[in-house]
């Protein structure tokens, strides 16, 4: 699984740092999302699948 | 705006409540997914609307391209608002595009999780002092006046930078802003009153930053090269309270009074602390308090399902009928705290999201953590049947909730 992100269009409401904080995390100057898990392994992939599902702002990408 | 041949109405906006079901929405949603979920109806404020009320298309079209909020919260389902004026200026919920952007991004630092996580102690000591007081009073005691009302206002005083011996007069007055039972006059004053008060704030911090919001927000906006203005400020400081207090202080007085309604859930929360956070998602879901959901004036044509809202046109997405989709929470009109149903719609959709969201969830989860296990034995005092529901505010919940206790023999 690859994970990208448009930071442009995030809303830093957090729900992706909520769901999965081994992912995500959010930055301390602006609370724009920070992606700290490019490719997560098998173990956080439900996980992340909800962080993309629940992001209010459609930024999180998947490639499976 | 051109003339759209839109679809016929086929109804009103739903704005009742079946006699008896105060958790459950308006009756006339469970009709409306199944057989018109893109429906037109005619709302109280004589306007016409498209009204979404699938779980997915509040999605999709909450986070199309094409919607304007620059409209008056709540426009559609109060006869009294004037439709022609639009948006306070510099208000988050109420302005667009590029604007919103700005505003949201000088804020959202302020409401990461970790800067939330990090007011958690706070929030459990002033959970702790008040039930302390309500404890150790004499009088018998209302858990929305008592309890529900001044946490989130000391929270939003703690977060605003509100000096300790101001915090009073700041809870008094904005409990009267939320009151249903005050005379327009009161709540006028106590209105006035308030917006002297955050303007005051502001005006204090500019000349002499603290560690707090609004002196980090003038800061930023300073380095930022576009400084926010007094009246910006103000307008941000307010609906950081307006938006932040009656929604949190009605979601804890309402999902208490659930709680109570279903005994069986109220155990399970009991003997399983782990299952807050989970519970926390699921009442928000349930009882959905932004009761009349998210109202928008379309900019641009929108196609939705086999309908195209055309520009020109007002939208209302349901936020209660979407939690309440069987689609994606099976048996949604039961409350099941052990449910997954953390993709709820309550703190809305797309960019105006509820930037909030973090601190009412530790609010909400620091409460129910702490208030049945300080006070197990907590009781409606009242019938149930004689508590009295804000049907026609924005946010809903009940009005007062009398409580009672055993006492400790
Ligand atoms: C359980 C409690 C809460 C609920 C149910 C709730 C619900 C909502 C909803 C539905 C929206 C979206 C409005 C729209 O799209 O037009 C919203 C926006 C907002 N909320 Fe909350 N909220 C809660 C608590 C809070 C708290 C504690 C704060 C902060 C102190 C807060 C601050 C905001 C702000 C600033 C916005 C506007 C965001 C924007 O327009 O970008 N809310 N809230
Ligand atoms: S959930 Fe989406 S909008 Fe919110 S912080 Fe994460 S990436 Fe940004």
């Amino acid at each position: 699984m690859r994970v990208s992100i448009d930071e442009d269009g995030c809303v830093g409401a957090g729900q992706c740092v909520l769901a999965a904080p081994d992912v995500f995390d959010q930055r301390d100057e602006d609370g724009i999302v920070v992606l700290l898990d490019k490719e997560p392994g098998e173990h956080l992939h439900e996980a992340t699948r909800e962080a993309a599902l629940l992001c209010p702002a459609l930024v999180i990408h998947l490639a499976e | 705006m051109t003339e759209a041949p839109s679809k016929p109405t086929s109804g009103s906006f739903p704005t009742t409540r079946a006699e008896g079901c105060p958790f459950d929405p308006a009756v006339g949603y469970t009709e409306l997914r199944e057989k018109d979920p893109i429906a037109r109806v005619e709302c109280p404020a004589g306007i016409d609307a498209w009204l979404v009320t699938r779980y997915d298309d509040v999605r999709t079209v909450l986070s199309s391209p094409g919607l304007s909020s620059a409209v008056p919260v709540m426009g559609h389902a109060n006869s009294e608002v004037d439709l022609t004026q639009a948006g306070t200026p510099g208000s988050i919920i109420q302005s667009d595009g590029e604007a919103h952007s700005r505003l949201r991004r000088l804020l959202t630092s302020e409401f990461t999780v970790k800067r939330i996580q990090a007011l958690r102690p706070y929030i459990q000591q002033l959970i702790d002092d008040h039930i302390d007081a309500m404890l150790a009073s004499d009088e018998p005691a209302d858990l929305v006046r008592d309890f529900a009302l001044p946490i989130p206002s000391l929270v939003i005083c703690e977060l605003l930078g509100v000096a300790y011996e101001d915090r009073d007069q700041f809870q008094r007055q904005s409990a009267i802003l939320t009151s249903v039972d005050v005379a327009p006059e009161v709540s006028a004053q106590a209105n006035g009153e308030i917006q002297q008060f955050v303007a005051q704030l502001v005006v204090s911090k500019m000349q002499a930053p603290t560690d707090d919001l609004i002196s980090r927000l003038i800061t930023r906006a300073n380095e930022s090269g576009q400084p926010l203005s007094v009246q910006e400020l103000v307008v941000l400081a307010l609906s950081l309270l307006v938006a932040g207090h009656e929604t949190t202080a009605n979601m804890i007085a309402l999902s208490t009074v659930a709680l109570l309604r279903n005994p069986d859930q109220l155990e399970e929360l009991r003997a399983n602390p782990d299952l807050v956070p989970s519970a926390v998602e699921e009442m928000l879901r349930y009882l959905s308090v932004v009761q009349f959901g998210l109202f928008r004036a379309i900019t641009e044509d929108i196609p939705l399902g086999d309908e195209t809202l055309r520009a020109g046109e007002w939208l209302v997405t349901s936020l209660a009928s979407g939690n309440r989709d069987t689609s994606v929470f099976p048996d949604a009109d039961s409350l099941d705290l052990k449910r997954k149903a953390s993709a709820h719609l309550a703190f809305g959709y797309g960019a105006h999201q509820c930037l909030g969201q973090q601190l009412a969830r530790v609010e909400l989860q620091q409460v129910f953590s702490t208030l049945f296990t300080r006070i197990p034995t907590l009781r409606l005092a009242v019938p149930f049947e004689d508590l009295k529901f804000k049907d026609n505010t924005l946010v809903y919940g009940v009005r007062s909730l009398p409580v009672a206790w055993d006492a400790r023999t």
